[in-house]
């Protein structure tokens, strides 16, 4: 059975017909056409899929679209505005916290909605708070300097 | 892969939920956080599928001073942030990654009865309960001894819905403590000891309880009160743990009896901070 669910995709209300059985990560990417939003393992492991679900991050593969219905979303694509990168995009680039990109919207959306919770996270506490995330390119090293240099950005911005 | 098609039913109020579940005897969805991965290998395919999300009853959290009552539709993360059960708090933190527990709930882990899931021990330990309803029958509570059946089976029937757990609060000069050894942080654990400890007046052992997880199909609660000294023999005595890829039955025993006097330790130290 399909089901007609609305979706408020950054800051857009987006209505789409889906089966019960689509994952949110394929409603975005195939229904949607917002293919940012990545798929690396579709069990829950790799973290590539992670956007923000009112607010807070979630696996996109670990969620039906019809379970959220009504609900906001925001993807790597809704972070930036008005063509400027946001702070936590400007500090990866700055500090070469991606290689090949593929684990990135996930990271980017995870350290997003870590620095709102959490603005000056310790070491121990960044290293906490993307532990889900797999990256197989980068050994990890400038992407814990990068989620620092975004706080960093934040606070001169805030 | 992709999850097998099944039928999708999201009820509005717990009358909805049991009158839904007891007509199609579907799979309860709750975090979707250990369901989803299941749907999407393929090793399950439930034709109905009950969506607890948007029941309200479900959603609530109710801490007295002798304990906290968790309703189905609580998030782990809602849990942590409350801070309002300091070992339960404890052992969430070992609970998978921040993002996963965003979704997972605290009754799902339960439910789930994974034999290396971290909550069922702080039920197991504490002798806390599981709260069952049925369409057109009154509710029961179930005591952990009885709620794990073996591993992945809970006491749970076709039909029946678990709507919340009860975790029972430390009492004064006692203390808890969890240990846990994972390949990497996050996963699974291949051993792990929650313990809780009383302290008398006189700061002598009143009471000593341990939960093991990863060494048995259900978690094995090992009272040490007589000889918490010796914690590490009995445990290693009085598990059964598995081998597997991870690690072998032989290394999880003496695994589990390190982490036990680990534990014991642990929450000893706690115990007497708490006014011994
Ligand atoms: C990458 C990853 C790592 C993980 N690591 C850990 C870990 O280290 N430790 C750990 O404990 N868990 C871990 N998990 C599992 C996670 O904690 C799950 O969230 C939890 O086990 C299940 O909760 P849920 O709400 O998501 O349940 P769901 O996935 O929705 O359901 C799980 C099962 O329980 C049943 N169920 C759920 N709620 C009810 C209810 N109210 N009444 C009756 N039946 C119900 C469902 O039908 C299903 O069979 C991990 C998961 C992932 C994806
Ligand atoms: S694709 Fe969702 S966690 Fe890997
Ligand atoms: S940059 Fe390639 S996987 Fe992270």
């Amino acid at each position: 059975m399909e089901h007609e669910i609305t979706l408020v995709v950054n800051g857009t209300a987006r209505r789409v017909t889906v089966p019960a059985r689509r994952l949110l990560s394929d409603c975005l990417r195939h229904d949607l056409g917002l293919t940012g939003t990545h798929v690396g393992c579709e069990h829950g492991v790799c973290g590539c899929c992670t956007v923000l679900l009112d607010g807070r991050p979630v696996r996109s593969c670990l969620t039906f679209a019809v379970s959220v219905d009504g609900a906001e979303l925001t993807t790597v694509e809704g972070l930036s505005s008005g063509g400027r990168l946001s702070p936590v995009q400007r500090a990866f680039a700055e500090c070469h916290g991606l290689q090949c990109g593929f684990c990135t919207p996930g990271f980017l959306c995870t350290v997003t909605a870590l620095l709102e919770e959490n603005p000056a996270p310790t070491e121990e506490e960044v290293l906490e708070g993307i532990s889900g995330n797999l990256c197989r390119c980068t050994g990890y090293q400038n992407i814990v300097k990068a989620v620092h240099r975004a706080a960093e950005l934040l606070a001169e911005e805030a | 892969m992709k999850p097998p098609p099944f039928e999708y039913h999201a009820p509005r109020d717990l009358g909805q939920a049991l009158s839904t579940l007891a007509e199609v005897r579907g799979k309860v969805l709750a975090g979707g956080q250990s369901l989803i991965p299941m749907l999407n290998m393929r090793l399950a395919a439930p034709e109905h599928l009950v969506d607890i999300n948007r029941v309200p009853e479900l959603a609530v959290m109710e801490a007295a001073p002798d304990g906290v009552r968790i309703g189905a539709a609580v998030r782990h993360a809602e849990v942590e942030r409350a801070g309002v059960h300091p070992l339960l708090v404890r052992a969430l933190k070992l609970v998978a990654h921040p993002v996963i527990r965003n979704r997972g709930t605290v009754v799902g882990s339960l439910a789930h009865a994974d034999p290396a899931a971290e909550l069922p021990a702080v039920l197991a330990v504490l002798g806390g309960s599981v709260r069952l309803a049925r369409a057109g029958a009154p509710e029961r509570d179930v005591g952990a001894a009885e709620f794990f059946v073996g591993p992945m089976e809970s006491a749970v029937q076709e039909g029946e819905l678990a709507v919340s757990a009860y975790f029972p609060a430390l009492g004064p000069r006692t203390g808890g403590a969890f240990e846990e050894v994972t390949r990497r942080h996050g996963d699974y654990a291949l051993a792990g000891v929650c313990a809780v400890v009383t302290l008398g007046e006189d700061g002598a052992i009143e009471a000593a309880r341990l939960a093991c997880i990863g060494v048995g199909p259900v978690p094995v609660v090992v009272d040490v009160t007589g000889s918490p000294d010796d914690a590490a023999r009995i445990v290693s005595e009085r598990t059964e743990p598995d081998g597997d890829v991870h690690a072998s039955a032989a290394y999880r025993r003496h695994l589990v009896g390190v982490l036990a006097e680990r534990a014991l330790r642990n929450a000893t130290r706690e115990a007497q901070a708490r006014g011994a």
